[in-house]
């Protein structure tokens, strides 16, 4: 199943990339992946692309402003390191509303994912001279590798935690004895699926969202032949804007939703012997 | 039927997962609305959830549309 969405990425991708060649208008071009430098590692393809090269400004210009809005740590924060702050205070208390204090010990990996999240999807709003626009969380390889991280990571720790007894996490308390099995295989898919869910979520939404932009930017290009002051030519020009302020809103909350999802089920391991 | 037309028709019908995303978007904005207005005190503390219940609708109806995706764009 996962290797449908990688291939569809993929042949998403080739169809954008051969139609843009031949002149015509593809909403799809915008995900192609370029190789940039070509590496063979181990008979794997680890090209150097431009999705690695958005990853690398992302993360790097995250570095770049925490380090450097830090670097005097004040008492009275100034502007930037109020910024900062607030970051950290915000993912603080989702951790600790929905993981418990318990939770407060993966803080650090929370606060990575949901600040890398949050940043490639701000930076797949902003094209860029040269480079154009890439959304690096639009392709569900990227966004199925943390799910599945996020995943085994909380397996583990489940184990860890509670040993065996954290299998009592598929069998609830306070359920009849005749529907148990049921509830159970249907717990043990859901548990199953979060992968899946969790990745899918994030890139539909970012696929979805981009593609739309285009199509509806295409439009705006469209009746700009028409002139650019007539009514016909700026009422989907306003709509674009309008739609931008979505996606903005939209690449805020599926960053905040998959680190609350996260948190979810970090508190499941934590907690799985108390519902 | 033509298997290309037919994939054309199974996308378009695979779209429609997205009237279950609009009718479940307008309840949860209509419903914590309602909420609000008869307390308002208690409405900010629920943004959060909003928020959270509006992703999590629409993305159960973004699943078609990666459905009709699929269809239009992966060689089978």
């Amino acid at each position: 199943m996962i290797d449908w969405f990688i291939s569809a990425a993929h042949a998403a991708a080739a169809e954008g990339g051969s139609h843009h060649d031949a002149g015509g208008f593809n909403p799809m071009h915008q995900f192609t992946i370029d190789r940039y430098v070509h590496i063979k590692l181990f008979g794997y393809d680890a090209s150097f692309t431009n999705s690695s090269l958005w990853m690398v400004m992302g993360t790097g210009l995250v570095l770049a402003f925490l380090i450097y809005s830090m670097r005097e740590g004040r008492l009275v924060p100034t502007r930037m390191q109020s910024v900062s702050e607030l970051t950290y205070e915000f993912v603080a208390n989702m951790v600790r509303q929905n993981a418990g204090n318990a939770g407060m010990a993966y803080f650090p990996i929370i606060f990575t994912i949901f600040v890398y999240v949050f940043a490639m999807n701000m930076l797949g709003m902003i094209p860029l001279p040269g480079l154009g626009n890439f959304t690096v969380t639009s392709h569900i390889i990227i966004t199925f590798a943390l799910a599945m991280f996020v995943f085994l990571g909380v397996t583990l720790i489940g184990f860890y935690k509670h040993g065996i007894k954290f299998l009592k996490l598929f069998v609830p308390s306070g359920v009849p004895a005749l529907l148990l099995p049921l509830i159970s295989v249907i717990e043990i898919i859901s548990y199953f699926t979060r992968p899946i869910s969790l990745s899918v979520r994030l890139f539909a939404n970012m696929m979805a969202g981009h593609t739309m932009l285009a199509v509806f930017g295409s439009f705006v290009v469209g009746l700009g032949a028409a002139g650019w002051l007539s009514p016909v030519a700026f009422l989907p020009f306003i709509f674009m804007v309008a739609l931008m302020g979505l996606e903005i809103l939209i690449a805020f909350l599926q960053a905040y939703v998959f680190a609350v999802l996260t948190c979810i089920y970090l508190n499941d391991a934590l907690h799985a012997g108390s519902h | 039927m033509d298997p290309a037309a037919a994939k054309l028709i199974g996308a378009g019908l695979a779209c429609s997962a997205l009237i279950g995303a609009g009718i479940g978007i307008g309840l949860i904005f209509g419903n914590f609305l309602q909420g609000a207005l008869r307390n308002p005190s208690a409405a900010p503390a629920q943004f959060p959830n909003l928020l959270l219940g509006f992703a999590l609708a629409e993305a159960t109806g973004l699943f078609g549309l990666v459905i009709a995706l699929i269809l239009l764009f992966v060689k089978l």
